[in-house]
This record gives C-alpha cells, sequence and structure tokens, in this order.
C-alpha cells in the first residue's frame, strides 16, 4: 500500500516536470497575436467596380482616380463598338486617418461634381475577433449641365444635388474570397416625373476572387428595391478585373451602368445585359504618399 | 513514510522554482528589419514579438505575428502581408535555437556576454539554418538580448517582380532588440 503511494507521488513529480519541459516554441506561438490580429486587403482598390469598396487610403496618402466608361458594345462597327464615345470622372482620395477618407470627383456626364467622406467603423480581425469590416459611405453630387431653355428657369439650385448614404459590409473569407454588401440610399432633390421615386433604396452586393497575388475577378450588382424604379429601370451589373502593379491598380469594367457616381449607377440604368448595352471601361488609380507616418 | 513523503513534495517544489528561474521571456519583443535598396529605403518594426530564453539549457525561440509589422507606408504594408509573405497562409514567422555558450552567462552579475546563436529560422514556411552572434546583458534581474544578422528574400522562397527589384533589397537586415523578464510559472 505504502509503497503504491511512492509510486502515485514519483508519477506526479514526473509528469510535472514533463509539462514543465514543453516545447517552448509551442508555448511562445500559443501566446504570440497572430490569432487576433487585423485583416488586411480585403480589396485591392476603393472601388470593387462603380462602386465603392470597404478600402480607405492610410493616413496621408492621396489616390488620384480616373474612370473611363466608352459607349455600350453594341453600337455596332459604326461607333466602333462604343469606342468612339466616352464619359470620364476625374477624381482625389484622400486619407485624413487610415480611417476617415475624403474625396472629389468630377463626371462628364451631366457635367456632375461630386464629394465624399468614408469611414471605416469596424474592422476585421483574425479568429473569434470582429467578423466583417464596416465601412460607412455618404456623398453628394451637383449636377452643374444648363437646365434646358424651354425649362423656363423654374429650377433652384437645391434641385442640382442628389446625395448617397451606404453601409458598406465587407468580410475576408480567405486569401482569395472576400464578399460585400452594400445597402445603399439614394436621394434626389429633384427627378424627371412625378412617377419617380426621390428616395430609391439598394442592396449591392459583390465581391473579389484572386486569381494571382497581383491580379483578381471582380463582380458587383445593385438590386433595386424601390418600387417605381425598380419598374422603369435596371439594377446595374459590372464584371471586372483588378491588376495591380505596386501603386498603380487598374480595373477593367464590364457594366450596363454608364455613370461613375451613385446617383447614376444605382438608379438611373437603361441598359440591358442580355441587349449588349455593355459599357467596356476602366479605372485606374495611382497613389501618393505625401507624408507617411513619423513614427512607426 | 512521513519523512519521504516530505522530501518529495520539497523535491518537487524546488524543482518547480528552478524551472521558473530558469526560463525569460517577452511578448513584446522589438524585431525589424531594413531594406537598403537603390529606389528607397523600406523599414518595418514589430512590437509584439514573443520570446522565451531557457538559461538552464540555453534554448532560444521566438514567434513573430507578421502582419504586427509595421512600415511607414501603409501600402507597403498591405504589399508585404499580401504579395510578399502571404500571411494569410503564414501568419508567423519563428526561430527554434540554442545560445551555445549559455553557461559563460552569469545572472548574478550586471553585465554584457558575447554569445552565438544557432537554430532553423522559419519565414514564409521554409526552413534556413541561422548561425549569429548577439550580446546578451544581464541588468538587474533582466535580459536584454540584441542581435543582427541577413536573409535574402530567396532563401524563403519570396519571389519578388521584376518591376520591383530596385525597390527591394538584394540582402535584408533584421534587428533583433528583446528585454527578458523572468518567467513566472508556465505561461506567458
Amino acid at each position: 500500500m505504502r509503497k503504491r503511494y511512492v509510486l502515485i507521488i514519483l508519477c506526479c513529480l514526473a509528469l510535472h516536470t514533463a509539462k514543465a519541459q514543453d516545447d517552448l516554441l509551442q508555448l511562445a506561438e500559443s501566446s504570440d497575436s497572430a490569432a487576433t490580429g487585423l485583416v488586411t486587403g480585403t480589396f485591392k482598390a476603393t472601388r470593387l467596380a462603380n462602386g465603392h469598396s470597404v478600402e480607405t487610403n492610410g493616413a496621408g496618402v492621396l489616390l488620384f482616380l480616373i474612370s473611363h466608361r466608352f459607349g455600350t458594345l453594341n453600337s455596332g462597327a459604326y461607333e466602333f463598338f462604343g469606342l468612339d464615345q466616352a464619359t470620364i470622372r476625374l477624381g482625389l482620395e484622400y486619407g485624413l486617418t487610415d480611417r476617415l477618407n475624403v474625396g472629389i470627383g468630377r463626371s462628364s456626364l451631366e457635367k456632375t461634381y461630386d464629394g465624399f467622406l468614408k469611414y471605416k467603423l469596424l474592422q476585421q480581425r483574425q479568429g473569434m475577433g470582429m467578423p466583417v469590416t464596416l465601412t460607412l459611405f455618404t456623398s453628394a453630387a451637383i449636377r452643374t449641365l444648363d437646365w434646358p431653355q424651354e425649362s423656363g428657369g423654374n429650377f433652384d439650385s437645391k434641385h442640382r444635388f442628389s446625395y448617397t448614404y451606404q453601409a458598406l459590409l465587407a468580410r475576408k473569407f480567405t486569401e482569395r474570397l472576400s464578399l460585400q454588401l452594400s445597402p445603399t440610399l439614394v436621394h434626389r432633390n429633384l427627378v424627371p416625373t412625378r412617377h419617380d421615386d426621390t428616395d430609391v433604396y439598394a442592396l449591392g452586393a459583390g465581391g473579389r476572387f484572386k486569381i494571382t497575388k497581383h491580379t483578381s475577378f471582380n463582380a458587383e450588382y445593385y438590386y433595386l428595391l424601390s418600387s417605381h424604379t425598380r419598374e422603369d429601370f435596371r439594377n446595374a451589373l459590372s464584371l471586372g478585373f483588378d491588376i495591380e502593379t505596386g501603386g498603380h491598380v487598374f480595373q477593367l469594367i464590364f457594366t450596363n451602368a454608364q455613370g461613375m457616381v451613385e446617383k447614376f449607377f444605382v438608379p438611373q440604368n437603361t441598359g440591358y445585359w442580355s441587349d449588349g448595352d455593355i459599357y467596356f471601361g476602366f479605372n485606374i488609380s495611382r497613389v501618393f504618399d505625401l507624408k507617411g507616418k513619423e513614427k512607426w | 513514510m512521513k519523512p519521504l513523503l516530505l522530501l518529495l513534495f520539497l523535491l518537487l517544489w524546488t524543482q518547480a522554482q528552478v524551472l521558473a528561474q530558469a526560463r525569460y521571456a517577452t511578448k513584446t519583443g522589438h524585431i525589424w528589419f531594413f531594406s537598403d535598396a537603390p529606389l528607397e529605403d523600406i523599414e518595418a518594426h514589430n512590437h509584439k514579438v514573443v520570446s522565451i530564453l531557457d538559461m538552464s539549457s540555453g534554448e532560444l525561440v521566438f514567434s513573430v505575428p507578421m502582419n504586427e509589422f509595421q512600415f511607414r507606408k501603409k501600402l507597403m504594408q498591405t504589399h508585404f502581408n499580401e504579395n510578399y509573405v502571404e500571411s494569410d497562409k503564414y501568419p508567423k514567422a519563428s526561430f527554434k535555437g540554442k545560445v551555445v555558450n549559455i553557461k559563460e552567462v552569469n545572472l548574478q552579475q550586471n553585465a554584457a556576454y558575447k554569445v552565438r546563436v544557432q537554430g532553423v529560422l522559419n519565414i514564409h514556411g521554409r526552413n534556413k539554418d541561422i548561425d549569429t552572434v548577439g550580446v546578451l546583458e544581464v541588468k538587474d534581474g533582466r535580459l536584454l538580448g540584441k542581435s543582427t544578422f541577413s536573409v535574402t528574400p530567396q532563401e524563403f522562397d519570396i519571389r519578388i517582380p521584376r518591376l520591383v527589384r530596385n525597390n527591394i533589397a538584394r540582402r535584408i537586415d533584421i534587428y533583433v532588440d528583446i528585454t527578458y523578464e523572468p518567467l513566472k510559472g508556465n505561461s506567458l
């Protein structure tokens, strides 16, 4: 009996020693922060295709964005399949902080100026932490195209404005696959007819699938929820490729939306993909690091 | 029976004490690297390095969460994680090795000792044998460890596209600067 007692204690002692001499690397790896770190690089660019992605520019980073859409592919050989026509948007975006961005842009379509604010409220973490990235987006667009002569000057400057509000919710599921949901409200101070909605609700959805380290396939769909607008206009479907080369991202895009500002590509598309009303275009972005971090 | 039991408990207790005293560790170690290339200098700092040093055996380990390297430019940090070290696939770098001449270090006396470190460095899922020297300084019960060595991206199968070859140095210098505290108990 006594012998057994001693044996048990000896066993305990041996066990204890073994535990204490456990693999040091395992001990170190189990207590590092890799499992809870921030998830970065959900998307390559600040745009998925037409719409914004959850990505923001870092503090002090200025991004110059040239967006371009040709005419529709079905316009025939005479128009060189749309390449004879083009609309363009020139834009600048700036990171006030890593999370807060401001931007301005000017579209040739209806001579529209736009400005936006974008704030990354939540950022996805590895493991059991925050599962999604949430970015809030708001923009205002001003149409500066002269009113038609026959309108008789019954318009105020307030009629030139429209506003967009979005909650961009995304998750990087794997290194290759990221998906985003973009509930959207577009408010227009002036609509063409009494029948049109001033407030247009839409649900955007999209994602990217990385083909190589530097290229990805992107898709984006804006589904109209407002009834009248849904009857008269088409949902926007955009397919594209991202090609990243250092400080540039090239995005080649096929879409049935002509405009590059929310108030165009969400509520007022008339083209069908099935009829070939497809605009080919691209976004080219270049970043300039104006200051970088002083301490890091 | 009773003296034997007492003896066993005493043995157990002292053994635990010895083990606890032998280990030094940190979760906030500092590692940074520097790339000196014709077009630009790149420097990144990581203050979340976990390291444990066992003074009795000389065993030395590091675990380095790759996405904690902070760059001056955010885009560099993104490219580092996405395109080069592939942090999603290989979230940490590690080192498992030994301070070969650990017996020369006297914990009771404040002084700096030259040490030789040998082991295996794992980055991007690839192993490389490292044999380098460093300094281990005993200072009021703490240990300050410093070392510098260099590696090439190729050694770890990290491919640098031709387009940016002038932006990234062929050899990248790695600096290690760790302040170890005595490890109490068996967890960090």
